[in-house]
């Protein structure tokens, strides 16, 4: 029974006042997605419907962008041979935090067409956190804005913490790139 | 004098809320163009604060430093700008040339922290974006100095009551090829699209802007929408006669915002040297034929 004589009113702990920034946070999120497109697939067909005037992304606050560091979801299209895991993985962890990554197609799940080939991966979730899969081949616009709706459901619900795994299993996620491509090192020749 | 800062602090605030309203606005009208729906009018809102709520690297004190610096600069400038004929934060010292030299301060911060980013991209964007300065300045100098002749005054206030005098007209209908100039000079310095030569996302992926994410591309952000409320207010006060209040102020920096966005949204884009050579050909010599005809046969309508 609440007692109706005053009481000191208890102040938030220093973690709820960082959640409650962090919801705050959220909204801004994931209402104002910027796409970094990794179009090596034939996915990426799909994607110019789902800007353009039929289906207009844009109505959503998304929209493409020019660099990784700008943009908040890795958009990646189709099947990865060994030489684009390499690129991806790179642009992957120039991306500012919080990021996304949603995959398009069966190839990024389980090799699609190309699952017997020699130079492409399977699985791209064994490499880097995958947040939202839209399956299909190739998966229509409709479908792939409703992958985006779906990850901003996720952004509000906290599922899509991709990025934290990245972080937590750094070394699981390290030891299987190493595995395939052999050494993952970014040089800086610019500085060098 | 504290409640002059205080005015021109919200001043300042005053334009980055209106342009980045308007910007919205404009997202929406450009999608109703091209038959979709469009974003939300406060969408550039939400990029903004989006932008601020990230974490984002750095590349070296001076890339921090040079955004801190172009975003102060940016809003100096703003502090002085007339809203209308009675708004003035620091009443006498609207010079035109103080915009000339503050919004100098902006654009050598960004450049400086773009450069000290190290990426060949953001030296190739700024590079283009002083070429692109050097080329419309020109024409545009010379087409205010003739007003500043006319007028006598090189106050921006000064300039607005001439032209709200009875008798006298606008300078957009007062000299009608020097107005044209403004406004080719004002897409130039808003980098909208035959002139957006420094942006070019496909080109040289967004040119200065390259490797900012994060804070600092919010910080940016607030600077490019305070920095293009500085230029289309210039043009508003210059050419169409100021505001004597607030709403016409609003109607007709709506109305040039607009026709600049909707002539951007239609046009394809020209590299730097084709920039140049037109700002040179053209419009400089549209501007010396005003000045002529303005000065020397006193020819103003």
């Amino acid at each position: 029974m609440i007692s109706t004589k005053y009481t000191v009113k208890q102040s938030l702990t220093k973690e709820e006042i960082d959640r409650k920034w962090w919801e705050v946070g959220d909204y801004f999120r994931r209402n104002s997605l910027w796409l970094l497109m990794y179009c090596t697939g034939c996915c990426a067909i799909e994607l110019p419907p789902s800007m353009t005037s039929a289906y207009d992304m844009e109505r959503l606050g998304m929209g493409p962008m020019a660099t990784p560091r700008q943009a908040d979801i890795l958009l990646v299209s189709g099947y990865l041979s060994l030489k684009t895991l390499r690129r991806l993985v790179y642009t992957y962890e120039q991306m500012s935090e919080p990021k996304y990554v949603v995959a398009l197609g069966s190839c990024p799940i389980n090799g699609g067409i190309y699952h017997d080939s020699h130079a492409v991966i399977n699985q791209l979730d064994q490499y880097i956190p995958v947040d939202t899969y839209v399956a299909g081949c190739m998966p229509n616009p409709e479908s792939v804005l409703n992958g985006f709706v779906d990850l901003m459901e996720g952004i509000k619900n906290k599922t899509a913490n991709g990025w934290k795994k990245y972080h937590e299993h750094n070394e699981w996620y390290k030891k299987n790139q190493k595995d395939v491509l052999g050494e993952v090192a970014i040089e800086d020749e610019f500085h060098q | 004098m504290i409640l002059n800062i205080l005015i021109g602090i919200l001043v300042a605030f005053f334009g980055f809320v209106l342009q980045t309203s308007i910007g919205g606005i404009n997202r929406k009208i450009v999608g109703r163009m091209q038959k979709r729906q469009g974003p939300k009018w406060y969408q550039e809102f939400l990029d903004i604060f989006k932008l601020l709520s990230k974490r984002s690297v750095s590349h070296g004190w001076i890339f921090d430093f040079g955004v801190i610096m172009a975003l102060g600069g940016i809003i100096a400038t703003a502090m002085f700008m007339p809203i209308t004929s009675n708004i003035v934060a620091f009443e006498g010292y609207d010079n035109f040339f103080i915009f000339v030299y503050l919004l100098a301060v902006g654009m050598l911060g960004m450049a400086m922290s773009a450069s000290g980013s190290g990426n060949p991209w953001a030296s190739i964007g700024v590079m283009r974006a002083l070429t692109t300065m050097l080329a419309y300045e020109v024409p545009f100098l010379i087409v205010v100095l003739t007003i500043i002749n006319l007028t006598g005054h090189s106050s921006l206030t000064e300039i607005m009551m001439y032209q709200q005098q009875s008798g006298n007209n606008i300078f957009l209908i007062a000299l009608p090829i020097g107005g044209i100039v403004g406004f080719i000079a004002l897409m130039g310095m808003l980098g909208k699209k035959p002139f957006e030569t420094y942006i070019a996302p496909a080109e040289i992926a967004s040119g200065p802007m390259v490797e900012y994410g994060g804070k600092q591309l919010g910080m940016l952000f607030i600077l490019h929408e305070i920095s293009v409320f500085i230029e289309v207010s210039l043009f508003v006060h210059l050419f169409l006669g100021g505001a004597s209040n607030i709403i016409e102020f609003l109607i007709k920096y709506f109305i040039v915002y607009t026709i600049a966005n909707l002539i951007s949204n239609v046009n394809g884009r020209f590299k730097i040297d084709q920039v140049v050579v037109f700002f040179y050909k053209w419009p400089l010599f549209m501007a010396v034929t005003q000045a002529v005809i303005a000065i020397y046969f006193g020819w103003v309508i």
